[in-house]
């Protein structure tokens, strides 16, 4: 406790500069105008930013507490448009339209407003803590990983992701094939000799991450939107009046929002869950407690708050395995996880001994942000809402144009943009077909490294494959992989899942 | 057939996959190697996804919804546009490149030629404002040897 404590004024310490309180403003501000648009969620939003962030040349710091802000922003904003427009506006949100929507219908857009904010206020502000209790725990814990432990995690990250979040196994599994066998093109990192660059020396450096991410998650969005002409096809609502804050109905949702808090923390810090599968399964137990009393889906304020405190309880909690393992527990913190293998910080246990100042400035930075959100979200909300007015047909262009600057300025090569054009019509047709594409980020990012793991292992135990069972660790988690893949099959019938899962 | 879109599409996959394995394969050896060497970690995900693209061509699931011909076609161009930006940048400097594209790409969203050019030169100067001089990033507004 005492240790925390000392962390966290460490933290405070960095975080209160003029300079980073400045950049989490910034942050969460865009995040929560990403979040609110229709098509842009925390995902696209990180992608899109990431190159710009680099070029303004910030430190891993400075880098790491905007694009946070940003994920967290985002994932405040997401209802705006869920309540306003019935269109989530990001995937996690899309629960938040199920009772958000028909309280605003009833002419109560504003309370509605209020209390999701707060619901997300409070979902992230509890998981944020229990990121700062929870993962210097688990950093202990991963110190006994060898690279047979950290070969299994990295198999049960791509076993839970295709198992849990997905609705066809063999579909998240060539996913995830697809990733890993993007990474292994480029220099073997044992040898030093090409592989698979098929003679191409723009490829001799393997395939950048940035790149695959811009394109397959800002510009395929772009084609979906050419597609459908930009058209949302529901009625907005507009925002009337003063907004109050209903303290009264907020009171009566106290139990829901610390119940949804530990569960969607939970489903954050599982690999491979994320955020939507978070406020799914709130909505879900809220549901279910409420029974047909409760009313859920009519418009009532514990269907609001569940959902909102779960997604974004879930995002601080997805930052757990992030930063201890270096395993993301969603597409957002692989994003993320991106920004600091690019930044050259490796994500890990050491990282909270060797770099204490990056850990807990984010960590308190977080929770500033906490506070800065609340008061855009719920007096300013205004704001965001007249961002809903922003038509497709400026938006879109805007939003690919400032991806390929943000990568071309990164790279300054001509190349690495017919890149992203190629990757954004390859997640718009894997998208078409329901293939996730958070896998193949995944794979892009972990490949080589579950690859290294794998031989380090082998050479540890002079090619003994047993040796990947050696430690009880690595075998529960091999089990773990096993039936998080698994199980999911016969469970489909019983439980339905959001379609699909893009956080 | 069927339910054609999963079913080509695994098709396409063993393909590749079977190109990648035969890839992997031609992997020169170090004298130096570890015990996996350098091939059989492709090789091996170059089989799993065959795996995965058989049940798939075994168990599609029902027919995505495809866009109309007209839609492809905007898309079509959208992609041909995108490529020769990429090219483009650099000789032609930022913003008659990023006018032009930003304006193609609106006009495909909502077909207004107002509305279109409008906002390609909007976002064009703002664009090139905000990157220049609020973010600081270098970049070249026009063709060098212009000014």
């Amino acid at each position: 406790m005492a240790d925390l404590l000392a962390n966290l004024s460490l933290g405070f310490g960095i975080a209160l500069s003029p300079y980073t309180l400045l950049l989490a403003i910034i942050g969460c501000f865009i995040g929560t105008i990403v979040g609110a648009l229709p098509g842009l969620g925390p995902a696209n939003g990180v992608a899109i930013m990431i190159p710009i962030t680099f070029s303004m040349g910030l430190d891993a710091t400075g880098a790491l507490i905007l694009l946070t802000a940003i994920y967290y922003g985002a994932m405040y904003g997401g209802r705006i448009s869920s309540i306003l427009l019935n269109i989530p506006g990001d995937e996690p949100a899309m629960m938040t339209t199920l009772d958000g929507y028909p309280m605003a219908k009833a002419g109560r857009a504003g309370d509605a407003l209020v209390i999701s904010g707060f619901a997300s206020f409070v979902g992230a502000f509890l998981a944020t803590l229990g990121l700062a209790i929870l993962a210097p725990a688990l950093s202990r814990i991963a110190y006994e990983f060898g690279p047979a432990e950290y070969f299994a995690l990295y198999l049960l990250a791509f076993c839970t992701l295709g198992g849990i979040a997905s609705n066809n196994q063999a579909k998240a599994a060539l996913a995830s094939c697809l990733g890993i066998g993007i990474a292994m093109i480029g220099l073997d990192p044992n040898s030093g000799l090409p592989r698979m660059t098929g003679g191409n020396l723009h490829l001799y450096d393997g395939i950048d991450f940035l790149v695959a991410i811009v394109g397959l998650f800002a510009v395929s969005e772009v084609f979906f939107f050419i597609e459908s002409k930009g058209k949302s096809g529901a009625a907005g609502i507009k925002l009337r009046g003063r907004v109050t804050v209903p303290w009264a109905e907020i009171w009566t949702t106290r139990w829901t929002m610390i119940r949804c808090s530990v569960v969607g923390f939970i489903a954050g810090v599982l690999p491979g869950a994320g955020a939507s599968l978070g406020s799914f399964m709130t909505y879900m137990m809220e549901k279910s407690i409420a029974g047909e009393k409760g009313k859920f889906g009519t418009g009532v304020a514990k269907g609001i708050a569940a959902p909102e405190v779960g997604n974004n309880a879930a995002a601080g909690g997805a930052l757990v395995p992030m930063l201890t393992l270096g395993v993301p527990g969603s597409g957002t913190t692989a994003v993320l996880l991106a920004v600091l293998v690019t930044l050259n910080i490796t994500p890990g246990p050491t990282l909270f001994v060797e770099r204490p100042d990056v850990v807990w400035s984010l960590i308190a930075s977080l929770l500033i942000a906490n506070f800065v959100l609340l008061a855009m979200n719920v007096p300013m909300v205004k704001v965001f809402v007249k961002v809903l007015e922003v038509p497709p047909a400026i938006l879109m262009p805007g939003v690919t144009m400032v991806s390929f600057v943000g990568i071309y300025s990164l790279t300054g090569s001509y190349f690495d943009l017919l890149l992203v054009v190629l990757f954004g019509v390859l997640g718009y047709v894997l998208r078409k077909l329901d293939i996730p594409t958070v896998p193949v980020i995944l794979g892009i990012l972990l490949g080589s490294k579950m690859e290294k793991q794998l031989r380090d292992a082998m050479v540890l135990s002079d090619g003994d494959w047993t040796y990947l069972f050696s430690s009880t660790i690595s075998s529960v988690l091999i089990v773990a992989a096993i039936v998080g893949f698994i199980l999911p099959i016969f469970l489909r019938g019983r439980i339905r899942k959001p379609q699909r899962v893009s956080d | 057939m069927t339910r054609p879109s999963d079913r080509i599409f695994g098709l396409v996959v063993i393909l590749a996959a079977l190109a990648y394995i035969a890839s992997a394969l031609q992997v020169q050896a170090s004298f130096l190697s570890d015990p996996v060497g350098p091939k059989a970690f492709p090789i091996a995900v170059g089989i799993v996804a065959i795996l995965c693209a058989v049940t798939m061509i075994a168990r599609p699931d029902a027919e995505p919804e495809w866009p109309a011909l007209r839609s492809t076609l905007a898309i079509g161009i959208a992609i041909v546009v995108l490529v020769i930006y990429a090219y483009a940048l650099k000789p032609l400097g930022f913003l008659i490149p990023t006018a032009v594209v930003a304006a193609i790409l609106s006009y495909q969203i909502s077909p207004s030629p107002k509305v279109s050019v409008l906002s390609g030169i909007g976002l064009s100067i703002g664009l090139f404002v905000l990157f220049r001089f609020v973010l600081g990033l270098s970049l070249f507004g026009f063709p060098r040897g212009w000014f």
